[in-house]
């Protein structure tokens, strides 16, 4: 199953996403990467990385942002892990963990997940 | 020409002056972004710092590589990926060297403004660090073409970067969290414009010391 990662601004944020894709998808690989490490508001480098590892496999993860250093940082975590099965998608935050998690969880692709996301 | 022991004094004179600029920066950020500009900043500048002795022997491409880093890692805002991956394309084109001429410094900070570009998706005029970086890039790179020395040429890039600065009142914000303000970021000065020319002064300061 394709694993998606939550990176939000707010740690409460990135996990109430993370539980609202659930609820659809109860068993999808899923991780959250909000705040910083001692839960003030920003963007964590570790965090994110940590969270794409936590999930990855070789089906792939989506990873997901809210704005602003969010996606400029996973980013740069994409970029130095090299893999191509990583992908950082531009879309509407909340539907579309919910759309990932629920095509991920039907077995869809990677690449038939992100197609699907940029309809969102 | 400059060597990577003067490459870590200007990084640790870039840190005293963000720490020391911290909350101004932060006041700046509150009146047109999401007030942590100064606080993220000197967060990160905070970390470079502790790492500075295990630059020592390192080339310069390594120092301004593990600055990146660092800044990444650690300053939490807009600001980490965007300075990280500055300092982070700047020791790109400084690899296994240990001095700089003035014409490799010219091409370092080319790859560094244009990797805030690139990370940011943003140009000139957005009301953002590049309306102080891109001037204060042109004006060293012609200070150097047209023969200046060294601080001769980074004392025109500073005056270009302060004009800079200046220039973020007069213009509204298309790019970061200050765009969302629309018409009511007009009047005041960017805070990343602002901290970019503090780290050129930083490094004004340490050249002009000798």
């Amino acid at each position: 199953m394709v694993g998606i990662v939550i990176v939000s601004h707010s740690q409460k944020l990135a996990e109430g996403v993370m539980e609202l894709a659930q609820m659809t998808a109860a068993n999808v690989p899923i991780a959250a990467a909000g705040g910083l490490e001692n839960g003030a508001l920003g963007t964590s480098y570790d965090k994110i990385k940590n969270a794409v590892e936590s999930i990855y496999t070789a089906d792939g993860v989506i990873v997901l942002a809210d704005i602003g250093s969010a996606v400029m940082t996973a980013e740069m975590v994409l970029e130095d892990m090299e893999r191509d099965n990583v992908k950082l998608i531009d879309c509407p935050l909340i539907e579309g963990a919910v759309v990932a998690a629920i095509e991920s969880i039907g077995g869809r692709t990677l690449n038939e997940i992100i197609e699907k996301l940029e309809t969102v | 020409m400059i060597d990577a022991k003067k490459i870590i004094e200007i990084v640790d004179a870039a840190a005293k002056k963000i720490d020391a600029e911290k909350d101004f920066l932060t006041q700046l950020d509150n009146e047109i972004g999401d007030g942590d500009h100064g606080i993220n900043l000197s967060r990160g500048f905070k970390s470079v710092e502790e790492k500075l002795a295990t630059f020592a022997d390192k080339d310069i491409g390594a120092i301004l590589k593990g600055v990146g880093t660092a800044l990444v890692s650690t300053v939490g805002g807009a600001s980490g990926p965007l300075y990280g991956t500055a300092f982070m394309k700047a020791g790109n084109v400084c690899k296994g060297k240990f001095t700089l001429t003035d014409e490799e410094i010219a091409t370092a900070f080319n790859a560094a403004v244009e990797g805030v570009k690139m990370r940011g998706k943003s140009a000139e005029g957005e009301k953002t660090m590049l309306d102080s970086l891109c001037p204060a890039y042109r004006a060293f790179q012609g200070g150097v073409d047209g023969g200046k020395n060294l601080v001769q040429a980074l004392e025109d890039a500073v005056n270009a970067a302060a004009q800079g600065v200046e220039y973020t009142k007069t213009i509204i914000a298309t790019k970061g969290r200050a765009a969302y303000l629309q018409e009511r970021s007009l009047g005041h000065q960017d805070p990343g414009a602002t901290s970019s020319l503090y780290i050129l002064q930083a490094a004004l300061d340490v050249l002009k010391k000798g």
